[in-house]
């Protein structure tokens, strides 16, 4: 894990959470969609706190591909859960929902899950993965022997 | 804002975000898997080739579409529940489930450290909805 690749989880933690609280201010002001007008969704597409959470959530679904690309599901997935304390933070101080004793308990939780898999290995090597760095490795030291001889 | 109807409808919307949200997370993640470290395949084949290497990939589409299902479930929970309440209580149960699909479809090394992040973030999020 370099830096840059821990900067990619911190993107997905902040534009998740930032995403949905856009997300959920949004659907606020559409209220409550039945089931008999679902075309109402349609509708939630042009309010602009829902575009904006799409453009945030745009963004973190490219970091997180990035970030599956070289860490396993069950590393990005709890290295990346800090969102929930985000959202949790920002529900309270701007969409002025409240923090109870047990919410507070549920972000000391999922902050040591998070401290706790981030200390352990991210990826598992398949033996496909192996086979084929080693055949990568062989073809450069090949093409290395062309170019000396 | 919550009735015992709104409750039951609430909570079914919140099953169809998790079983649809695994399904995709584990399409995803082997299509990911399949393609490799996306900063070599820019290094490799430059932006273009790297995106057009993900969005060609069949099992991302299928991970996409299940996305988006979900995507609309959450949409419609968040209409009729407080996103404090559906967003924690959809990861929670998400962990658990993709944690089993990561380890019996993926085969993921889930070793004992992560099971215990698992069930750290699953029980820390479930507290989060009270």
């Amino acid at each position: 894990m370099t830096f840059r690749r821990y900067m990619v989880l911190v993107a997905v933690m902040v534009t998740a959470a930032f995403g949905d609280t856009f997300l959920s201010a949004g659907m606020r002001e559409v209220g409550p969609v039945s089931f008999h007008h679902l075309s109402t969704l349609f509708s939630a597409l042009q309010v602009p706190w829902i575009v904006a959470g799409i453009v945030l959530l745009t963004i973190f679904f490219a970091s997180y591909l990035a970030a599956l690309s070289w860490a396993d599901l069950t590393f990005v997935l709890p290295a990346t859960s800090f969102s929930y304390v985000i959202i949790a933070l920002l529900s309270q101080f701007w969409l002025h929902e409240t923090i109870t004793l047990a919410r507070w308990a549920g972000i000391l939780l999922i902050t040591l899950g998070v401290g706790f898999v981030t200390r352990g290995p991210s990826y598992t090597e398949t033996n496909v993965k192996i086979a084929s760095l080693e055949h990568a490795a062989e073809a450069d030291s090949s093409s290395a022997k062309e170019r000396s001889a | 804002m919550m009735t015992h109807t709104n409750n039951f409808v609430v909570w079914m919307a919140i099953a169809a975000i998790v079983v649809l949200a695994t399904a995709g997370d584990v399409f995803m993640a082997a299509a990911m898997r399949q393609i490799g470290d996306f900063d070599a395949v820019r290094a490799r084949s430059g932006m273009k080739g790297a995106i057009l290497a993900v969005i060609g990939n069949p099992k991302f589409l299928l991970g996409v579409f299940c996305m988006a299902l979900s995507f609309f479930s959450l949409l419609f929970a968040l209409s009729r529940a407080d996103v404090s309440l559906v967003a924690p209580a959809a990861a929670a149960l998400t962990f658990v489930t993709n944690a089993f699909a990561a380890k019996w479809i993926l085969k993921e090394n889930v070793d004992r450290r992560r099971w215990f992040a698992a069930v750290c973030v699953c029980i820390g999020v479930f507290l989060m909805s009270f």
